[in-house]
């Protein structure tokens, strides 16, 4: 007894000695940043002059006073925020999620030149964000994009459409690029996964003379669930940190305004590092709330396994 | 996943960072002073900086260098306010924009006592404008103000006179619209301006306000002021233009995009600054010699031409390890015989009003002698009042305009809606603890 346990307790201590490289490289880069993050949310600090603020407790959340309610959770521009960071969120995902299981269902087929499609498929996965967002930006342009030129030759639109305008066809736009962009990663988890299936199943389906969609939603769906899970979480706290698209493809625009955009703002344009912070912070817990949620959501489905 | 990216780009910068630090900026070690300037980015902006630079580099012994600074005055804002809060001493003699004095007024030196007559010699509202919390921040070097352009031989050929009021400016642009585009002119336009969401939009919708008599936003007590039927009215006119005499896509136009509209000739106003005037009488321009420049339109018979002030001022960083030699090169650079060259070589509007006298500087310039009444009518955009927060201000400006402009709302609505949000700036600011 007092052996094993000797045994364990040696093996935790060279466990932790391997572990304490990366514990400490994620105190110093995630940690502490988070931390001080937390700390200057709590403060009046700005970068007129960083060194002297006052500590103000959660004025910078909410606080009423002089007859009016103040802090991020009541000012407009930051409710605003959050519902384009959430819309984005759910549009983005589910398009990816149902566009990426069709994408991997395509590739997965022996068609002749599946390897070619499967590296074709990569591309706008492979190019960095900023790069495509320019790209799109270009194309997108009112006055000599090349998407108004093919349309208006197509004869589908009649004039120029300002598509990353003062309008809600930004956030459309927007949600459009990003789904071109990262359909490929959900494609490639999903195609991983199918690519595991046992082919018993399918031959089995076959011989019984079952309907393919039949086959799909009762056979192919349920055994690549946890590949989706896995997606659509990675995909999930993406979107709603969402900021490169953004903020190259608009700026600050109030119509597609995400959290991080509006945090960027007030840290760097309005040099408020306490509201600044507290909006960062902000994020961080509704991040973490959608995380704890989609995990306890989950548990169910891990016990049915489990079982 | 996603950690692990984040993971990598933190020491990718660490190592970046570093590099930095231990490499260092190069530095000459003789006897006179290395004084480092941000000036114009390219151009002739950036020419005239460095000849003048290096002149007087040369006169007294010293070394200069010129800093390359981003194009985009958005993006320079944010490299100097990166260095100055940190306390860097790598940018002696700053260019800084005239809105930037309050926001950037702890990091720069006084310069009342070594040049405080001189300014008192130039358009009294920059002085003011510089002047703050009793220290003069900058030097103004050359100034801007807005400036309605228009169509000569359009406004000859149908009998009309440059507007004196808005009333009248909609009334013309409405009538030699109609008639161009009757004659086959179909891409023709009344009048253009910049709406698009940007500081651009702070500066019209000021002249509109102000020229109404609603004030110009915040007074100098820092309390909102625009919410009175002179704002209303003035944004509410400016809302009917869009669509009637200036196009849709005028909500998304900057400076550079009105002048296009304009100078290929398919508009009959335009509101810009001065810099337009030499592009549109070129040797390229379509519309050369067909221009001519106005002061903005007053708001009514009662109103008054309000033109918003603009220009870039010469700073000294307060971490400047050679003070007297860059307080010395803003007085070299900033002298008449230096601001009068900038007027003949690059049509730079001088400060000083003596200049406007010159008989070289308006032989070179004759445009001149017409916008000197604009530039000692400038209003000043709330910079003063605002101070630190701005940049702040000017964003809710902007966008409580834009929803106005874009029909999302009427300048009732918006005006109380931007009153609430100055509110907030102000709580944050702690304007309300000062004033007691």
């Amino acid at each position: 007894m007092s052996r094993r346990s000797a045994i364990d307790s040696a093996r935790a201590r060279s466990a932790w000695m391997f572990v304490a490289p990366m514990l400490i490289v994620l105190a110093l880069v995630a940690a502490w940043p988070l931390a001080r993050t937390i700390w200057f949310s709590m403060t009046n600090a700005t970068l007129v002059d960083l060194t002297t603020y006052d500590f103000i407790w959660f004025d910078n959340f909410v606080v009423h006073a002089e007859g009016r309610w103040y802090g991020i959770f009541t000012d407009p521009q930051w409710l605003r925020a959050l519902w384009n960071t959430l819309v984005f969120a759910a549009v983005s995902v589910s398009l990816e999620l149902v566009l990426g299981v069709i994408v991997a269902l395509i590739v997965n087929a022996a068609l002749p030149g599946r390897g070619l499609m499967r590296a074709a498929m990569l591309v706008p996965w492979a190019i960095p964000t900023v790069v495509s967002a320019k790209i799109w930006q270009w194309m997108l342009n009112d006055q000599f994009g090349v998407v108004n030129a093919m349309l208006e030759g197509a004869g589908f639109i009649d004039g120029p459409v300002a598509w990353l305008g003062g309008s809600s066809l930004a956030m459309v736009s927007i949600i459009m690029v990003d789904v071109w962009k990262t359909t490929p990663f959900v494609a490639l988890l999903v195609l991983a996964a199918l690519q595991t299936l046992p082919k018993e199943i399918y031959e089995a389906a076959k011989v019984d003379g079952i309907h393919p969609v039949k086959v799909f939603f009762k056979v192919t769906l349920p055994l690549i669930k946890p590949a989706l899970v896995v997606a659509v979480i990675f995909r999930l706290l993406d979107a709603m940190r969402m900021f490169d698209l953004v903020y190259v493809m608009t700026g600050s625009s109030e119509e597609t305004m995400t959290l991080s955009v509006f945090a960027r703002q007030a840290l760097v344009s309005f040099q408020d590092v306490g509201y600044g912070s507290a909006a960062s912070t902000g994020l961080f817990l509704i991040i973490a709330l959608i995380t704890v949620i989609y995990i306890m959501a989950l548990k169910p489905l891990g016990r049915e396994k489990a079982a | 996943m996603a950690v692990s990216a984040c993971i990598h780009h933190l020491r990718l910068f660490g190592v970046a960072l570093l590099a930095m630090l231990a490499l260092g900026p190069a530095r000459a070690q003789d006897d006179g002073a290395h004084v480092a300037i941000a000036c114009g980015a390219l151009g002739i902006e950036l020419e005239l900086c460095r000849d003048a630079a290096q002149e007087w580099a040369a006169k007294t012994g010293n070394t200069v260098e010129i800093v390359n600074t981003p194009n985009s005055s958005s993006d320079r804002f944010q490299l100097y306010v990166q260095l100055l809060s940190s306390q860097s001493a790598d940018i002696d003699v700053l260019q800084i924009d005239v809105v930037w004095a309050g926001m950037l007024e702890s990091h720069l030196a006084d310069l009342e006592a070594p040049l405080g007559k001189r300014v008192d010699r130039m358009f009294p509202a920059l002085g003011a404008n510089n002047r703050v919390n009793g220290k003069l921040v900058a030097v103004p070097w050359y100034i801007d103000a807005g400036v309605l352009y228009y169509r000569k031989d359009l406004l000859a050929k149908y009998g009309y006179q440059p507007p004196e009021t808005w009333d009248q400016l909609t009334r013309t642009a409405a009538a030699i619209q109609q008639a161009e585009r009757r004659a086959g002119n179909q891409r023709m336009w009344g009048y253009v301006f910049q709406a698009k969401a940007y500081e651009g939009l702070t500066c019209n919708a000021l002249e509109w306000v102000s020229s109404y008599g609603g004030g110009s936003f915040l007074d100098l007590d820092r309390q909102f002021t625009a919410d009175n039927p002179q704002a209303r009215a003035a944004l509410n006119r400016a809302a009917g233009w869009i669509g009637t005499i200036a196009p849709r896509g005028v909500l998304n136009y900057d400076e550079e995009a009105s002048r296009g509209v304009f100078q290929t000739g398919n508009a009959v106003f335009m509101r810009n600054w001065p810099y337009a005037w030499a592009l549109a009488q070129g040797e390229e321009s379509p519309v050369r010699g067909k221009v001519g420049v106005v002061a903005l339109p007053k708001g009514g018979p009662n109103g008054e031409s309000a033109a918003a002030l603009g220009g870039w001022h010469l700073a000294v960083s307060r971490y400047s390890r050679h003070r007297a030699e860059a307080i010395d090169l803003v007085k070299y650079l900033t002298s008449a015989q230096e601001q009068k060259r900038r007027a003949i070589k690059g049509a730079y509007n001088p400060t000083l009003t003596a200049l406007y006298d010159d008989p070289e500087v308006i032989e070179a310039n004759p445009f001149f002698a017409t916008l000197y009444p604009a530039f000692e009518n400038a209003v000043a955009r709330p910079a003063r009042p605002a101070g630190a927060r701005y940049n702040q201000v000017s964003d809710a400006i902007w966008r409580a305009s834009y929803d106005v402009l874009q029909g999302d709302s009427k300048a009732g609505p918006a005006l109380t809606r931007l009153e609430d949000e100055i509110a907030r700036i102000a709580y944050r600011a702690r304007w309300n603890e000062a004033a007691r």
